[in-house]
Formats: structure tokens, C-alpha cells, sequence
């Protein structure tokens, strides 16, 4: 503690029990209130979209596969869309639906699994291991139809590798019910409880207008009351024939508040819904193929033709992810690829929603976001005092016209 | 002499079975918490195979810290917490007479309540020579909790004293009268209703004594990487994890005399030796079942608490019931008054 006098301060991270991947935050300290909050990011940059960018098409696909380890099918998703877009690809409707059916069971795991951990960093390790053993299920169902439990594999360039068919349903179907009968006790547990509702309630507060201004997406801006969600305003895969509503915190309380609590809502009822979609999508699948170019080379060639650029996105289970992706025609690798993870649209929230809060709240508030760094990182600076430094808006704009001149030569 | 070595060879036996006991305890503990949570949980030995590591490992002094207090903190913890258990009694053995004539008559709970707030100050003394940033918020922590546990526990000790004075028994604050006495069979219906009330506020003070959640707001894993204990290493670490252990022998043990200080002996008709250990055991009984309640079902269905959040439960709500527990109680003892004139 540097003196008694407030305030002092109190690092959390790079490594820190609370914090799932490598973040550094640093708090300004009065007591145990917060005065002022400053993080770093870029501790677990692996530098994926420089290897992508040496890569064909379907060899990123399996790349984005591992951009997260939770959301994995989610980028896998955006980038297939991408290039299928520019290459101009014929995805066949029934890939579509093995598509939303694999993102949405990757929505219930993922969600399942932030559930378990926020209530670890509340301090609740039974509802931590209860979560935890729910989620099983979704990631057995996950290894049913895909074959792996984390890093599925699943998506191709133009459809999908596997199909679901129907003798698969029973056990989809079995799952769904055992979620369904599960629902109303997760509800309870984690909405009713008076020590959660005592942590979370007006804790981490987002209003909506700051929500908008600082571009937050997924079930973090929902919570705050904004009506976003890819999967409705410009829907993609099979989310456009289905019923899908926008899940905000008044499904369940009266009011938005935009804490942590409405973020634990707006998560819970998103399982109930990834359920309905799933169930619809069995219903309406359509016959034929999941793939529509079988043949591996013939496909790579088609790729390799062709140019243009575009942007794709999807909401995965933390929020929009986005790519941008540009190819010239001349070569297989991409010119250019970029991605946007979910948390690097929420991760300034942090600044406002840490504000004025205890320590007490700091992990739980940083967990609901569902912050994913390794999804987020693009850049580690190394310099030979091994300081990472501040790199200001001038020093790296200065560097993007000198890349510019090199590319131009 | 004699005397001298009796109690000299009581206090290394007592010492033995805190640790021993304390530390089955953690492991009874945690294979509760562990069932309860749909896990299969560690080896009832492992608290025994942690602090055997712990022994193996140096000790890490961190830069900054004061080393004579950072190093003096763990023995004064461990020493406090044992010597709370030559006070009680465990089982049939009582501390006045046997085992240590020496130590024993000289305690009664009033100094019991002095000895456990002991390894909290010196957990505190040592989280703020450690020199780290979370090591002194979690001492600052400790203090606060102190603060707000101590009333409801000082007001459940003192009103079952009291009605036992008013029944006319000499020396009501000593361990020996309590454990003859048990305050049940004094107290009218009254007094009963009142000494429910304290036992609960007796449940709750337990895991703020011991620092478990929901009250492990000093130590807190999540938010303060393990706070007052986050520097220290090796022994240092395995003495603080001795000195739990035994506190929870001490606290489970202080919740029994107060409140089931009965023994099975005389029930079997057993004298001696073999009434010591049937005691003894049935004693271990008591206290698992007083940890179970007070510990294990506690941490296991709450969230830990915010340390503004814990005062107001404590100081509000756990004070507000003990007040009334007390109240009863004086009623009670009021009227048992009027009843004898």
C-alpha cells in the first residue's frame, strides 16, 4: 500500500484469480471504493489473422475454430459467410439449419458456463459446480454431432461437414427437455436467491444511452435495454425463417436497470430461447445436401478465382462478432483479414460500469461482460525495457501511412 | 514438580488432539461441502497431507513486509488458538482438575472470548507487515469483521452466564459450572425460546470467527487472491492453517458447552479411563454436528457477502436477535425470581 493517504493503488491482473484470461487493471483506491479504473489489454495476442492471412480460405476456417475456445463455431460461422459471399457460394438451406442448430447449442453452453463462473466470483461454489454439470449436457450433445467438444470442426466453406439427420433427433430432443426441466430451477436459483439479488442488484449499472455511445453489443447492451441482436436485425444462416424475439431484462424483472443482475437475466433466458430455436429448426429442416461443392480442389480453385471484399457478422453468445475479409483473385490466401471479437466492442464498459463500485464487486462486474481477451487481442508490444508503454493515436497512424508507402512501392 | 509435569505433559496432548482434531474436522468439513455439491470431494486425510507440504516448503518473506512481525504473526495465531482449548472442555475432561492444574482454573469464558479475538488480530498484524495491497485490504477487512461479530457473540455468553447466576450458581461464567449445568434445564420456557435465539446467533458468529464464506470477505478468493494470507508461504502458511484448525475445534467446542454440554457416560454408566474416551468421541460428535450447521451447510448455500453488507447483517439483524434472545432471558430469570420469593 503506497501510504495511507487515498487514494492508493491496487493492481488486479495480469494474473489474478478472478480473472479468467491475462488483463491488467488498475484501480485508484478510496477505502474500498473505486475512484478510478485504467486496463490494459494485449497480454494474449497469438497473432491468428497474421497466420490466416498465409492460409486458404478452408484452412482459416479451422483457424477461427480456435480464435475462442468457448464460442468457436461462432467465427468459424462469420467466416464461412464471408468468403461464401464473395465467392459467391450456393449455400444449400439444409446447411443453414445444421448451422443456427450447432450455434445455438453453443449459445446454451457458452451461456451456462459465464453462469458457473459468475456465481464462483460471487463467492458461490455450489451454484459454480451446479452450472458446470448442466452444461454437460450441451457439450455432449455438441460431441454427438460434431465429433469434438471444444474446436467442433463443423463448419466448411459452403455448408457444413456433417449432417444432422433425422435419427439424431431423439437425443437433441432429449437434451432440450432436460434444459427445459431444468429452466424454472436455474430461474430460481440464480434470480431468486437473496445473496446473489443482494451482490447483483444496482451493481455495474450501464445505462442504455451509454450503452449506445459506447457501442456495446450482445446480451451486455441488451441488459441495458437496447433491442440488438444480429440474429433478428439482419438475419443470417436460418434465423430469418424462424421466430426469434429480442430477449431484454423485462422478460423477468419490471424495470431495466442495466446491472448485473439484468445481465444474469437477459443470459438465462437467452438458454430458453436457444431451446425454441433449436426445436423450430428441427421442425422446418429441409431435405438435400449440407455441402455445395464436395470436392475439396474444385472448391479451393473456386476460391482462389475470386475478389472483392466484404464485411460478415454473426451474434455469438457474447455478442456480434464481425469479419472483414478482402480477396484479389490472385492468389489463396486473403489480401486482408480482420476480426472483431464481441469483446472488443463491450470491453470499455468496464471504465463506466467499475466506477464507484467496491472491491467486492470488481470480479463479478468484470466477469458480466463475459470478457474473452484472447478473442480481443491484437497487438503485444515488446520494447527492449520490456515495457509495453502506451501507443498514442499519432505514433500508430504514423505507422499505418508508413505501411501504406511500403505496400504502394 | 509433579504438578508442574502433568501439566506440562497435558499441554503437549491437548495441543496434539487441536491439531489432530482440527485438522479432521477440515477434512470432515470438506467432504460435506463436497457431497452437497454433487462432488465426490478430497480424502478425508487431506488437510494432514496439505499442512505435511506445507512443513516441506520454505517460507517466502516478500520485500517489503516487516520480517519480525510478518514471521511472529503465524506463531501468535497458533498459539492463541490452542491455548482457547486448555479452557474447554472436552468432553468429560474438565479443564479445572485434570489434565492441567496448573492452567485451567484460572479461565472461564470471559477469557475464552479474549483468546479467540487473538489469532484474528495476529492473522491482521501479519496481513498488514506483508507489505502487499491486498494483504492489508484484507486486513482491513479482518478488523471490520471482528468488529461486528463481537457484540453478537460477547451478548450471547454473557445472557446465559447471567441466567445462570440467577439460578443461584456460584461462579456462572466458569467453564466447569456451565458444563454441569447445562442452561436448558435452568432456563423456564422463557428462557428456552431465548437460548434458541442465541444459539442462532451462535451458528452465525461461527463462520465470521473462522472466515468462511459467506464471511471470507478478509480472505476472498476472487477479490483479494486470499488477502491477509496472500504472502505468506510454507510454514508461516501451515502454522495460520494449524491455527484454523484449531479455532474451529475451539468455536465448534464453545457453541457445544454453551449449549450441549452433556456427556454419554452416565447414561452407560462408565467411569475413568473409558468414560474419558467415550466422551471424548461423543464430544467429536457434537462438534461435527455444530460444524456441519454453523460451517459446512452455511458456506454451501451462500454467496459471500459484501463487507458493508456483513456489518449490517451482524450488527442489525444477528445484534437485533440477540438483544431479543437476552431480553427473554431476563424475563425469564425475572420471573423465576418472583416465583422463588
Amino acid at each position: 500500500m503506497s501510504g495511507k493517504n487515498a487514494p492508493y493503488e491496487l493492481p488486479i491482473g495480469p494474473i489474478h484469480p478472478s480473472l479468467k484470461e491475462p488483463v491488467n487493471f488498475t484501480f485508484k483506491m478510496n477505502g474500498e471504493v473505486i475512484e478510478k479504473v485504467d486496463f490494459s489489454p494485449g497480454r494474449s495476442h497469438r497473432g491468428i489473422e497474421w497466420m490466416g492471412m498465409r492460409r486458404n480460405p478452408v484452412q482459416i476456417l479451422h483457424l477461427c475454430d480456435r480464435i475462442c475456445g468457448i464460442c468457436g463455431v461462432a467465427h468459424a460461422l462469420v467466416f464461412a459467410q464471408a468468403v461464401e459471399t464473395i465467392a459467391d457460394v450456393n449455400v444449400p438451406d439444409r446447411a443453414y439449419y445444421v448451422r443456427t442448430i450447432i450455434a445455438e447449442f453453443e449459445r446454451i453452453q457458452s451461456h451456462l458456463l459465464w453462469a458457473g463462473v459468475a456465481a464462483h466470483e460471487l463467492g458461490f461454489d455450489t451454484l459454480f459446480y451446479l452450472a458446470w454439470q448442466i452444461r454437460e449436457e450441451s457439450v455432449d450433445v455438441i460431441e454427438y454431432i460434431t465429433g469434438n467438444r471444444v474446436n467442433y470442426g463443423i463448419m466448411m466453406v459452403g455448408g457444413t461437414r456433417r449432417d444432422i439427420t433425422p435419427d439424431m433427433f431423439p437425443r437433441l430432443e432429449q437434451a432440450l427437455q432436460y434444459y427445459e426441466g431444468l429452466f424454472e430451477k436455474m430461474v430460481n436459483l440464480f434470480l431468486n436467491d437473496k445473496t446473489i439479488a443482494m451482490r447483483c442488484k444496482n451493481t455495474g449499472i450501464l445505462t442504455k444511452r451509454r450503452a449506445l455511445e459506447l457501442a456495446t453489443v450482445g446480451p451486455t447492451s441488451r441488459a441495458s435495454g437496447l433491442a440488438m441482436d444480429v440474429r433478428v436485425d439482419s438475419p443470417y444462416a436460418a434465423y430469418g425463417d424462424l421466430d426469434i424475439d429480442i430477449i431484454l431484462p423485462e422478460v423477468y424483472s419490471s424495470e431495466t436497470i442495466g446491472d448485473v443482475y439484468d445481465r444474469i437475466v437477459v443470459r438465462i433466458f437467452e438458454v430458453k430461447q436457444s431451446i425454441d430455436i433449436i426445436r423450430q429448426c428441427m421442425k422446418q429442416m429441409p431435405e438435400g445436401p449440407v455441402l455445395a461443392e464436395e470436392k475439396y480442389a474444385k472448391l479451393l480453385l473456386n476460391l482462389k478465382k475470386a475478389s472483392g471484399e466484404t464485411f460478415a457478422r454473426v451474434e455469438a453468445p457474447r455478442g456480434e462478432d464481425m469479419h472483414y475479409l478482402r480477396m484479389n483473385g490472385k492468389q489463396e490466401a486473403p489480401e486482408m483479414w480482420k476480426v472483431k471479437a464481441s469483446t472488443y466492442s463491450n470491453q470499455m464498459a468496464w471504465v463506466e460500469i467499475l466506477q464507484g463500485e467496491q472491491i467486492a464487486d470488481i470480479p463479478i462486474i468484470v466477469a458480466s461482460i463475459d470478457p474473452c481477451m484472447s478473442c480481443t487481442d491484437r497487438v503485444a508490444v515488446v520494447n527492449q525495457e520490456g515495457d509495453a508503454g502506451i501507443l498514442t493515436k499519432e505514433y500508430l497512424h504514423r505507422l499505418s501511412v508508413e505501411k501504406t508507402r511500403r505496400m504502394e512501392l | 514438580m509433579s504438578s508442574f509435569l502433568i501439566t506440562l505433559a497435558g499441554v503437549v496432548l491437548v495441543t496434539i488432539f487441536g491439531i489432530v482434531a482440527g485438522l479432521f474436522l477440515m477434512g470432515v468439513d470438506r467432504i460435506f461441502a463436497a457431497r452437497m455439491q454433487m462432488r465426490q470431494g478430497p480424502p478425508l486425510i487431506q488437510p494432514f497431507i496439505d499442512i505435511r507440504k506445507l512443513l516441506c516448503k520454505d517460507s517466502v518473506v516478500p520485500e517489503n513486509a516487516v520480517p519480525t512481525l510478518f514471521n511472529a504473526a503465524p506463531i501468535v495465531a497458533f498459539a492463541s488458538a490452542v491455548t482457547v482449548l486448555f479452557y474447554l472442555p472436552l468432553g468429560s475432561i474438565l479443564p479445572v482438575g485434570t489434565p492441567l492444574p496448573m492452567v485451567g482454573e484460572y479461565g472461564d469464558l470471559i477469557l475464552i472470548m479474549y483468546l479467540l479475538t487473538v489469532p484474528a488480530l495476529a492473522m491482521v498484524a501479519g496481513g498488514f507487515a506483508s507489505g502487499s495491497p491486498y494483504a492489508s485490504v484484507g486486513a482491513q477487512r479482518e478488523m471490520v469483521t471482528m468488529i461486528a461479530y463481537e457484540f453478537p457473540l460477547a451478548i450471547a455468553i454473557i445472557a446465559i452466564a447471567w441466567r445462570l447466576a440467577v439460578a443461584g450458581i456460584a461462579m456462572p461464567f466458569s467453564v466447569n459450572t456451565l458444563a454441569a449445568n447445562p442452561i436448558w434445564t435452568v432456563a423456564g420456557p422463557l428462557g428456552i425460546i431465548g437460548c434458541i435465539l442465541l444459539l442462532i446467533v451462535l451458528i452465525w458468529v461461527t463462520p465470521a470467527e473462522l472466515s468462511r464464506v459467506p464471511c471470507d470477505t478478509p480472505e476472498a478468493e476472487t477479490e483479494l487472491c486470499g488477502g491477509l494470507l496472500v504472502e505468506y508461504s510454507g510454514r508461516n502458511l501451515a502454522l495460520f492453517s494449524l491455527s484454523m484448525a484449531a479455532k474451529l475445534v475451539a468455536m465448534a467446542g464453545l457453541s457445544v458447552l454453551l449449549f450441549l454440554p452433556w456427556n454419554l457416560s452416565p447414561l452407560i454408566g462408565l467411569t475413568g479411563i473409558g468414560a474419558a474416551g467415550v466422551d471424548l468421541v461423543f464430544f467429536l460428535l457434537k462438534v461435527i454436528v455444530v460444524m456441519f450447521f454453523s460451517v459446512s451447510l452455511v458456506r454451501v448455500i451462500m454467496a459471500r457477502f459484501r463487507i458493508n453488507t456483513l456489518v449490517s447483517i451482524y450488527w442489525g439483524w444477528l445484534t437485533t436477535i440477540g438483544l431479543i434472545g437476552m431480553l427473554l432471558i431476563i424475563l425469564d430469570g425475572t420471573i423465576s425470581i418472583g416465583g422463588c420469593l
